[in-house]
């Protein structure tokens, strides 16, 4: 709760609202004890006198009446009219909410299928009808508000209640024998209570609003008694020759709700945990850059060259080194496999390359990625935009939220290219169906017409690499793109990659977790451990032989066919998470060969004739030279 | 899809039938004799009689419900007493000014609204989202019947360029220039608060779809940024927008209410305003299930272009 306060306090727009909301409401209880002049005394010698006038300090109305008085007595009334409807429809909506939550089954049907045919009505219509039956007058107005408001709170808290009452003390309640009143009263009643209270704050503005629009058209507050909106309604004729009558009650209603509304955005705020999260950041279109980013030297040995590249996220107050300092390159019609847990960084570098990285919270702080001697990092936007997909494409794993739901794959593969090249719907169309084939796709004249729902995972897969190809790039990266399949179909895939390689010369950088798809299709592999490569080497080599710990341990835990007798080892522990990294070899804590010294300082990334490790104890030279 | 719309009109069968009752129990709230009520406390006691008689107010509530039902159902909302004219009639007729009115502010709300929400959301943060959201924020405190009167003061009364009421003038052409500049005014003061209520949906909708997978193909692309925002998240972010714009139809049409009685506006929120003030209990009565009607059917149209714009809907 007091946590809850203090990030209201910190939005200053809420703090206002509540300040102002506070002044109002404490000045209309005081208004009694004030000393005004009296609201109903017309003094029709007095009428229309302007503001700062001397006669009174907002001046009189269309009967001499003094202005400040009576708006001061009117914002009180129409506040305790305001709380009162909102309190009236909180709590009868509640009540019925309530009920239909906790007892469920036909109860519930009932009810809520009256406050759907409640919703179904503009609220006007249904407020209209209560006063016409009731007759014009505040009363009647307060009551028809109240009741149009009734079904929102009935329906928000029947959701709460649905969920409390399933939970174990209500049914450990019903276990000891106590009755359902007793149960709602005490098990239920405390929990919702909060959401009462702040459905009622986000609604009391509107409240206010409504009432003083009813007595506005004449059918609330009768004279002499008046509140903001009777106000309004009678200075209306007076309009244009005295439009100050009009202005004061306006302005006061306008005040009011507003403060009401920062105050309801701001508890709204608070409540949001994805707010706090920074979770409904808007990505930006490419990933930031780090102003004292140190761009690495240029000495490109392959097409597409990584140099010392570090991503990190900002997230709050924390740091989270999801790539640290990764150096890989790739040659033309080279496969490299890049592989590692699940959050070992593998997949943000990857996505560093384009700047594709979601940011904030993803800022790149170091490093350089260098496409033919071009830095991409830092690029400006458009370099950027027109290299994605032209000169690096990538294949993103489960195509069923990589693909527009809403477009045909076909459009979509048209729009691939059109954002490089001018192309006629004709030939656009053309080229998705030349791309679908060249990807293996059956029946690709009707299929390109088809939605990504109403295609198999296997197809949809196809539909993402047919897209990177799309405009014949010279890098393709492929972010697990057979995760999500089954292995037949993984094996189409990556034949058909294969393939697009030889044919076309392609460099494949491919991300993976299974050393079985790597040593199928990659001809280097980079094992990738807490945002850094740990070993790196030709693939059979690598395979074969595993010098670090971690890829030995790794390959340990594939399962082989028809050997039945091996036992496959998991790695114990998880690997470091990444905003707190140990000194020296982050994988030293599940290491079984673990030295003093493998907890102190860096521990550079060495070898030689293609072969790299990151271990001061490396598995198999070891075991060789002893 | 005629399927689908059939069963959605089948639907709304019971949701009609639903707010009849409503409104006949609310009607029924009326303290004291009906009659008396429509004649005034001075009518005769015969007189009474004979009006309870015609109306059938003296067979039982449930009988009276379904002659009522069965009359409406055949056209007949019964007579206003006041206008001395069927209710049917008048309904239609300031229906049709309504309409025109709360049309152009529901298509002026949903294009604003939409625009200005895409806008503040591709620039979160920025000074584009900050000004547009306390725009917002104004927008949805003013009480639409004080801006409504504020914009007489400034447009027709200070800058004389629009007629402060009214549809059409006394005298002259009825044209569509008359018609759009004594529109402009009610249409724009009408459409605010539900500009304000879209323009934050909007906001929202798109921040939450911006950050999917899909945009990030669509950049991985090549995409440009304002294919991506306008074309990819847009698209997708209507899913959740098209629903509140079927609501705010129905803001927009209370909203009228306020907005004909500042402006003068023949409709028929002013209409059901008169008539509450002059008892005519019966004009009340059929103008409120008749736009209750209309309102329904209108969320069917609405249900319709979702599933038109989501092809994952099954139709």
């Amino acid at each position: 709760m007091s946590a809850f306060l203090k990030l209201l306090a910190r939005n200053r727009l809420a703090l206002g609202g509540l300040i102002v909301m506070g002044i109002v409401v404490l000045l209309a209880i005081l208004t009694p004890v004030l000393p005004l002049a009296d609201p109903d005394v017309t003094n029709t010698a007095d009428r229309f006198q302007p503001p700062f006038s001397g006669a009174g300090l907002l001046g009189t109305d269309h009967l001499g009446r003094d202005l400040l008085s009576r708006l001061m007595w009117g914002t009180r009334l129409s506040l305790a009219v305001g709380f009162a409807a909102a309190l009236l429809a909180a709590t009868i909506g509640a009540a019925i909410g309530i009920v239909a939550g906790f007892y469920g089954g036909r109860t519930d049907n009932i009810i809520m299928r009256g406050v759907d045919m409640l919703m179904a009505f503009p609220y006007i219509l249904l407020a209209l009808a209560i006063v016409a039956a009731l007759g014009p007058g505040l009363m009647n107005a307060l009551i028809a508000v109240a009741a149009v408001n009734i079904p929102f709170f009935a329906r928000n808290i029947r959701g709460i209640t649905v969920g409390i009452a399933h939970k174990e003390f209500v049914d450990a309640a019903k276990l000891s024998g106590m009755s359902n009143a007793r149960i709602i009263l005490t098990e239920i009643l405390p929990n919702v209570i909060p959401v009462i209270v702040i459905a009622m704050s986000t609604t009391i503005g509107w409240m206010i609003l409504e009432t003083a629009g009813l007595s506005f058209l004449g059918l609330g507050s009768q004279p002499p008694q008046a509140d903001l909106g009777s106000m309004l309604g009678e200075a209306r004729s007076a309009l244009i020759s005295n439009p100050h009558t009009s202005v004061v009650p306006g302005l006061m209603i306008l005040v009011i709700v507003m403060a009401i509304n920062l105050l309801g955005d701001g508890v709204r705020d608070a409540l949001d945990p994805r707010l706090k999260s920074g979770a409904l950041n808007r990505p930006l279109p490419a990933t930031l850059v780090a102003k004292d980013r140190k761009p690495a030297p240029e000495h490109a040995p392959g097409i597409l060259t990584m140099s010392g590249l570090e991503t990190q996220f900002h997230v709050k107050d924390r740091v989270y080194r999801a790539v640290g300092g990764v150096d890989l390159a790739v040659k033309p019609g080279e496969a490299l496999g890049i592989i590692g847990e699940s959050g070992s960084g593998k997949s943000v570098t990857a996505l560093s390359v384009m700047g594709l990285v979601a940011s904030p919270p993803g800022l790149i702080t170091n490093g350089s990625v260098r496409y033919e001697g071009t830095d991409l990092v830092g690029a400006p936007y458009e370099t950027l935009r027109s290299m994605r997909g032209r000169a690096v494409a990538y294949i993103f794993q489960d195509p069923l939220a990589t693909l527009h739901p809403l477009y045909k794959v076909g459009d979509q593969l048209i729009e691939a290219i059109a954002a490089h090249r001018r192309i006629g719907r004709d030939e656009g169309r053309k080229k998705a169906v030349e791309l679908l084939e060249a990807v293996r796709i059956p029946n690709a004249k009707s299929r390109v017409d088809n939605y990504p729902h109403e295609m198999s995972g296997g197809m949809r897969q196809r539909v993402g690499i047919a897209m990177a190809l799309a405009n014949d790039p010279e890098v393709i990266i492929a972010d697990e793109p057979t995760t999500a399949l089954d292995v037949t179909v993984q094996a189409q895939i990556l034949s058909l990659l294969d393939d697009l390689r030889r044919d076309r010369g392609l460099a494949i950088i491919f991300i993976t977790h299974d050393f079985g798809v790597v040593g199928q299709l990659c001809d280097r592999v980079a094992v990738m451990y807490a945002g850094r490569i740990v070993e790196e080497g030709p693939t059979r080599a690598v395979l074969d032989a595993p010098q670090h710990p971690y890829t030995a341990r790794l390959i340990a835990c594939v399962p082989e066919l028809g050997q039945g007798k091996r036992r496959l080892e998991a790695i114990p522990g998880l690997p470091p998470v990444v905003d707190k990294l140990p000194e020296g070899c982050a994988f030293a804590d599940r290491c079984d060969r673990v030295h003093a010294d493998c907890r102190r300082g860096h521990i550079p990334l060495d070898g030689s004739g293609g072969r790299k490790v990151r271990c001061l104890y490396p598995v198999n030279l070891r075991e060789a030279a002893e | 899809m005629a399927g689908y719309i059939l069963k959605r009109l089948l639907s709304a069968i019971p949701v009609l039938f639903g707010i009849s009752v409503i409104v006949f129990l609310i009607m029924a709230l009326i303290p004291g004799d009906p009659a008396t009520a429509i004649l005034g406390s001075f009518a005769t006691p015969e007189n009474v009689e004979r009006l309870n008689a015609d109306l059938g107010l003296d067979k039982p509530k449930w009988q009276q419900f379904f002659i009522w039902l069965g009359n409406m159902l055949q056209g007949d909302f019964g007579r206003s007493f006041a206008l001395n004219r069927p209710v049917l009639d008048e309904v239609l007729e300031r229906f049709g000014a309504t309409l025109v009115l709360a049309g152009t502010s529901f298509v002026l709300c949903s294009i604003l609204g939409i625009i200005a929400g895409v806008i503040s959301a591709a620039n979160q943060y920025g000074w584009a989202d900050k000004g547009i959201t306390f725009v917002v924020l104004l927008g949805i405190s003013i009480p639409s019947f004080f801006l409504g009167m504020m914009m007489i003061l400034i447009f027709a009364v200070q800058l004389r360029v629009l007629p402060a009421s009214g549809m059409w003038p006394i005298y002259g052409d009825h044209n569509l220039w008359v018609l759009l500049r004594h529109l402009a005014m009610p249409a724009l003061a009408l459409s605010v608060v539900a500009t304000g209520v879209i323009a934050r949906l909007a906001r929202s909708a798109m921040l939450e779809v911006l950050r999917q997978d899909f945009i990030r193909t669509a950049r991985a692309k090549g995409v440009h940024e304002r294919g991506v925002v306008w074309r990819h998240a847009l698209r997708a972010a209507m899913v959740s927008i098209i629903p509140v714009l079927g609501i705010q139809a129905g803001f927009v049409l209370s909203g009228a209410v306020y907005i004909e009685v500042v402006f003068q506006w023949p409709g028929i929120g002013r209409m059901l305003v008169d008539a509450i003030l002059r008892r005519d209990i019966l004009l009340v009565q059929g103008g409120v299930v008749f736009v209750a009607a209309c309102y329904v059917l209108f969320n069917i149209v609405v249900d319709v272009a979702q599933s038109m714009l989501d092809p994952r809907i099954k139709t």
